[in-house]
Order: C-alpha cells, then sequence, then structure tokens
C-alpha cells in the first residue's frame, strides 16, 4: 500500500529520530529453556525471538555431510505480528527470508567442527514494523552464540534505504510505504567488515548505494556493540551462578 | 520403561514429584497482556517453564448460510520447533489440533462471546475472530496454559477500525469483543492411580489417561478425556470435582 505523495522531499522522519539513529534496540539471552540456546532482539516495534537446536543427528541419514554441518534456518511470522492476519505456516516470502538468513549466519559458523549433524536455528517475529529479517539474524546469532556453537564472528543487520532523497538508517513500515522508497537489508559481520546480506528494492544510483551501505556499517557497529555486552553479560552470570553450585 | 518414567511413578505413588509439588498444586502462573501491537488482543502465559502466547486478530467475512446473523471464531495452535525438540515444522499435526479444537469448544460453547453481536451486517458481514496459539516453551500443560492465554488475550481484544465496511488494518477502537466472564481449562491426569494437576513434560508420558475440563464458575461447557487409560465414571467424578477446585485458583490470574 504505498502512500500518494507527490513530493518525493523526506525532510523529517515520521518518528522524529535523525537520518543516521537507530530505533531503540534490546536484547536478551537465555528466553527459551527447552532450546540449546535463544535470544530475543528488539528494534523499536520490531520484536524477533530465535532458539537453536544442536548439533544434532542429521535425518534422514542420506543428508548428512561428512565434511561438515548443515545449518539449516527458519523463519516465520507470528499471524498477529502484522496488522492484516498472515495465515499460519510459511509463505513464499518467509521461505527465501529462511534461506537468505541461513547465507547470513553461515560464514561465521565453524560448520566444519560439526560433520554429520545440523544447526537447527528458528526465528519467529512476535512484532512487526519492518526490519524483521534484520531483528531475526541479530537474535539468531546470540542464540547460536549462546548455544556454544563456534564461531569467527557475530553477524549485525540492519536496514537501510532511501526515502524520498534521503539516505536512511533503520526504516520504520510507514517509511517502507513511502513513495519513493528503497528498501535494503544488510548484514554484516563486524569483525571482518563482510557483506553477509545484501537484498534491495527500489532504486537508487551507486553512489548512494554506496553511501547506504556505509549507514549500514555505522548502525551495525551499535549493535554489534549490544549483542557482545549482552553476551558478556550472559556468560559472566553463568559463570556466578556456577560458582555458587 | 525409562529410567525417568521409573522414577516419576515411584515418586507420584509416595504423592511426591520432581519439583516438589503436592499432586494439587500448579506450577507459578503469570500472564501478561499486550505483547504484540498489531494483535486486537495478546496474551503470554507461563506456567512454570511453559511458555505458550495468543493473538487475537479480527476481520470481516461472510457469514455461514446457516447461522447467517452471526459471527465466529477459528482457533490455530501451532506447536513451534523453535519451542521443544520434539516439534517439527509443518502444518498442524494431530496434537496441534486437538489443542486447538479444546480451546476452540470450551469459548464456542460456554456462549462467552455472543455470536450474535458479531454480526455486522446480519446476512452480510460478520466479525470472525481469529485466535492463534503459539508455543514458545514445552515444559508441560500446555491445554490449561493454552486457554487462560487465550482468555486473557480475548479479554482485552478490541474491534478494529471500520471504514465503508472494510477493516481499516492496524487502526484500533476503544471498543471492546463482546464477551461475558470466560471459560478456564483445567487438566487432571491419571498416574497409576492417583490425580495430579498442572503435569510436567515428564509426567505428561507418565499418564495413562487425561481429562481436561472447561469450566466458568463450577458450570462444564466443554470436556475432552486424552489418552488410552480408561476411567471410571467414579473417577471421572473426582476429576472433574479437582477441576472445580482448580478452577477458582486459575481464575484469580485473569483480571
Amino acid at each position: 500500500m504505498k502512500k500518494e505523495n507527490k513530493e518525493t522531499k523526506y525532510e523529517k522522519r515520521f518518528d522524529g529520530r535523525n537520518f543516521d539513529q537507530l530505533r531503540p534496540i534490546e536484547a536478551k539471552i537465555g528466553i527459551i529453556k527447552n532450546a540449546d540456546g535463544s535470544a530475543s532482539f528488539k528494534m523499536g516495534d520490531t520484536y524477533a525471538i530465535a532458539s537453536v537446536f544442536g548439533p544434532r543427528d542429521l535425518r534422514p541419514r542420506f543428508l548428512q555431510n561428512p565434511q561438515k554441518g548443515t545449518l539449516r534456518c527458519t523463519y516465520d511470522m507470528l499471524s498477529f505480528s502484522v496488522t492484516e492476519r498472515k495465515r499460519p505456516g510459511p509463505n513464499r516470502r518467509s521461505v527465501e527470508v529462511s534461506l537468505v538468513t541461513g547465507w547470513a549466519l553461515a560464514p561465521v559458523i565453524c560448520l566444519d567442527e560439526y560433520p554429520n549433524t545440523v544447526i537447527d536455528v528458528y526465528i519467529e517475529v512476535i512484532q512487526a514494523n519492518a526490519g524483521t529479517r534484520c531483528a531475526g539474524i541479530c537474535a539468531a546469532a546470540l542464540a547460536l552464540a549462546s548455544a556454544g556453537i563456534l564461531m569467527k564472528d557475530l553477524v549485525s543487520a540492519v536496514s537501510v534505504g532511501k526515502i524520498g532523497d534521503k539516505i536512511v538508517l533503520d526504516l520504520i513500515k510507514e517509511e517502507e510505504d513511502f513513495d519513493p522508497a528503497t528498501d535494503i537489508p544488510i548484514a554484516f559481520t563486524p569483525r571482518t567488515g563482510e557483506l553477509t546480506l545484501l537484498q534491495l528494492d527500489g532504486s537508487i544510483s551507486k553512489d548512494e548505494l554506496k553511501k547506504a551501505i556505509e549507514l549500514a556499517k555505522k548502525g551495525c557497529q551499535t549493535i554489534y556493540d549490544l549483542q557482545k555486552k549482552t553476551l558478556k553479560e550472559h556468560f559472566s552470570k553463568m559463570e556466578l551462578e556456577n560458582d555458587i553450585q | 520403561m525409562t529410567f525417568n518414567e521409573k522414577y516419576i511413578l515411584n515418586l507420584i505413588e509416595k504423592e511426591q514429584r520432581t519439583d516438589g509439588r503436592t499432586l494439587m498444586d500448579y506450577r507459578k502462573i503469570k500472564i501478561e497482556t499486550g505483547i504484540s501491537k498489531n494483535a486486537e488482543g495478546s496474551a503470554k502465559v507461563t506456567i512454570g517453564d511453559t511458555e505458550v502466547i495468543v493473538g487475537v486478530k479480527l476481520d470481516l467475512g461472510e457469514p455461514f448460510p446457516d447461522t447467517p446473523d452471526e459471527g465466529t471464531i477459528i482457533v490455530n495452535a501451532e506447536l513451534l520447533p523453535l519451542s521443544s525438540q520434539e516439534f517439527e515444522a509443518g502444518p498442524p499435526g494431530t496434537e496441534a489440533t486437538e489443542l486447538a479444537r479444546i480451546i476452540d469448544r470450551g469459548i464456542r460453547e460456554s456462549k462467552a462471546i455472543d455470536f450474535k453481536k458479531l454480526a455486522l451486517i446480519p446476512g452480510e458481514k460478520i466479525w470472525m475472530v481469529f485466535i492463534d496459539i503459539y508455543t514458545i516453551n514445552h515444559a508441560g500443560n500446555l491445554i490449561d496454559a493454552s486457554a487462560l492465554a487465550a482468555a486473557a488475550a480475548l479479554q482485552v481484544a478490541r474491534f478494529p477500525k471500520v471504514e465503508n465496511n472494510k477493516v481499516v488494518y492496524g487502526e484500533f477502537t476503544n471498543k471492546l469483543l463482546p464477551s461475558t466472564k470466560l471459560p478456564v481449562t483445567c487438566t487432571v491426569s491419571k498416574i497409576r492411580n492417583k490425580f495430579i494437576v498442572d503435569q510436567t513434560l515428564e509426567e505428561e508420558g507418565s499418564a495413562s489417561a487425561r481429562l481436561s475440563v472447561a469450566l466458568i464458575d463450577g458450570k462444564i461447557h466443554a470436556m475432552q478425556k486424552g489418552l488410552l487409560g480408561p476411567l471410571t465414571p467414579e473417577e471421572v467424578e473426582q476429576m472433574i470435582d479437582i477441576a472445580i477446585e482448580k478452577e477458582r485458583e486459575l481464575r484469580k490470574h485473569l483480571k
């Protein structure tokens, strides 16, 4: 549903943020007891949770890879996470997002260490206001780390875009619906500064895209700092609990 | 028989449980409403380590030919693989379908929601109330947790805005759903010759039978006997008595 907008100027953000400002972010670890690792990630009104099971036996056995482990990502949205009810179960969109989420996360996981097994990552969006795949990736990276999976790096993700003629960090739904709007979800491996997720829809020049990617990198740095802090707190709390026991 | 099962059976015979509860104790119950802004109503219920969330969404549709002036409810349950090793991806299986139908019958048969008041234009446009149940952590007793979460979500659910007989998605009115006191479901499980409430996942594996009773102030509105073990009429009576007693306790958590 594109909003009628003759003016292409976007002078002030709908929620009053600066153009290079993230929404408030919040991360939690250990939210699902049954899972080997779990985390939640909030970006403003977007809220995703992730759980990790594994490494565990991959069945059927013919799917097993004796060279390295398999990462299986499943992303979905709860029916009531969006304004118009989404039918429960996967659809074309969620299948594609699951695929690119796997590609965003796999490069940092030491899958060579886990031959013949599968690591399952499940992401559910509880509340959606744009950037759900990015919030899902941020949560999943934390869930994987908290499961003790060997990783070379974390993954941090945020969407950037061009709204009107402005390059903007961390879009909300109203901005995605603005006309013209270009939406670019991006994931970075913060330590090496490489991109592991890059999608785009809209229209943008090469120079503007370069600026947008730089802005995303800046946003991801802030997210990374929070992810690191949350992980450190989680593990020091665990240590403390072990000491008491 | 696994070691775990044997251990649980021995304990239950001594009227003890692995977590120190008596046979008639629920684990700690917590209800939180308004957990998802885009839902007309939503709630999260935790009973011990079990966590369930329920969201209510409303949309307009055409009435069934046999009830032209009534709205309807549609209950769906998803046992998310995210919430347990045991749950697999895919469309709802038998366990999820049974869960959804137990919750559906409790709400429908109690007439807690007046379907007649859900007709926007009788014979033409009616409200469909979608009640979607999702498990977040499965540690036993999903039925009671889901019923409680559904009731809590329905209590706070409000109508969306309507323009030209169409829903304006994402905008809400202050008008609450037309409901009276909602049913609460209590499940009593039989292990050996003892009855327990609020079974854990391990206890669920050791139970021979369960009886779920949807109640409003001691009045029975829906029941489901589950699992393979038979029950005598006397046993059923005893289990209902327990459920009626526990309804009062469960209802205290519903504001």
